[in-house]
């Protein structure tokens, strides 16, 4: 008697053990050493945008079609406060690149607003005066991909001979000193 | 025999102790930093509506954090209004929703529209919690005491004392000319109040 309600217990364990392993796998944040997850975006409409991804006309790319070697992305939320308060340092981080002439063609910025409409993705440019391009991601399906993250989140990635990208490096939250992020992206890397 | 027993128990409580564990693990991956405080899915409305597109937005006079009173009536024949209820001070949703608006002022100024915010929190509460936002351009109003009196004028009282996530759109004229009692899990997208506020033009 004894010996089944310890079965019954035991059983009831692992059950439940396999039962919440289901949602503790499901979420899994994108890091060092990752394929960067496909993601389409759509073809920005100024020409500036344009030319400084590298894009030619249509209506979608993806990542890997950017001009560079190194893509650094920003997963943020306009309505974060975090991701407010991390703006300025954010453009800084974007003037110390494009004021190198070396790094400013290898290294490229994009912004990705999780769960933000087109609006409200325009809004946060407008208001902290973005210099790189911004994208919604009205639906989370990006956000998704990388892993449900937190906001802000930068992921940088290395293109690999075949065009795929690497990523090298993640950071949650501020990175708070953009000339230092920047050396050590540099390094990381091998640029 | 009894040491079989007892490597079942053993075998038991680890299991136990395991689930335990990977339970409050999971929990705590969710949490955000600092101080929002997590409240879980709740339900989407809990409130009977009181007023509809086309009736006189009720008026009212609540403390507000910068200090004095604001009145609705201030604004009567000089600017649309919108007032965005949310429940609580220090939540998830909350705690973006209004950042979101902070930066939005140009928004509501190209649709001559003053923007009021009111929770059923205290004056010290919603200072502090307005206070890290950075500097708040609209009025953040207490509906405190008489406990939820404005909120549930507005018919947007929940029962457990919390206002639900509404937007109302008021014209210059103190007209309703737009009610959204969203669901308080979620975020109301800033498009469909841009709609709304184009449409008193």
């Amino acid at each position: 008697m004894i010996k089944k309600t310890i079965m019954f217990i035991a059983v009831l364990a692992i059950g439940l053990c396999v039962l919440y392993s289901v949602p503790l796998a499901a979420p899994k944040e994108l890091a060092k050493g990752d394929a960067l997850p496909t993601m389409k975006l759509p073809v920005p409409q100024t020409a500036a945008a344009k030319s400084y991804l590298g894009l030619t006309a249509g209506e979608s790319f993806t990542v890997s079609q950017i001009k560079a070697q190194v893509v650094i992305i920003e997963i943020f939320n306009m309505y974060c406060n975090y991701c407010q308060r991390e703006a300025p340092l954010v453009n800084e981080l974007y003037r110390l690149i494009n004021k190198d002439q070396k790094l400013k063609e290898k290294i490229k910025m994009i912004g990705i607003g999780a769960g933000n409409t087109t609006l409200e993705v325009d809004i946060f440019k407008k208001n902290y005066q973005v210099l790189f391009p911004l994208f919604p991601d009205e639906d989370y399906v990006i956000h998704e991909a990388v892993g449900e993250v937190k906001t802000p989140f930068f992921i940088c990635a290395k293109k690999n001979p075949d065009g795929s990208l690497k990523v090298f490096q993640t950071t949650l939250g501020s990175f708070r000193d953009a000339a230092q992020y920047l050396k050590q992206v540099v390094t990381l890397s091998g640029l | 025999m009894k040491q079989r027993k007892r490597i079942y128990y053993v075998f038991v409580m680890v299991t136990l102790i395991v689930t335990c564990l990977m339970v409050s693990a999971y929990g705590r991956a969710g949490t955000l930093k600092e101080n929002v405080y997590q409240v879980g899915q709740l339900k989407p409305i809990d409130s009977v509506p009181k007023l509809k597109v086309g009736d006189k937005a009720p008026d009212f006079a609540l403390p507000a954090v910068s200090g004095g009173k604001v009145s609705l009536s201030l604004y009567r024949e000089k600017k649309n209004v919108v007032i965005s209820f949310v429940p609580a001070a220090w939540t998830p949703v909350c705690s973006e929703q209004w950042p979101g608006y902070n930066i939005a002022k140009s928004i509501f100024d190209e649709y001559d529209a003053q923007l009021i915010g009111i929770t059923v929190d205290n004056i010290p509460t919603l200072f502090a919690w307005t206070n890290q936002m950075g500097k708040i351009w609209f009025p953040a109003l207490s509906d405190f005491w008489p406990h939820g009196a404005v909120a549930d004028k507005y018919g947007v009282l929940r029962s457990d004392g919390v206002s639900e996530r509404a937007l109302f759109v008021i014209d210059k004229k103190g007209i309703i000319r737009y009610i959204d009692i969203h669901d308080i899990n979620k975020r109301p997208p800033l498009d469909e109040l841009v709609k709304e506020l184009k449409k008193l033009r």
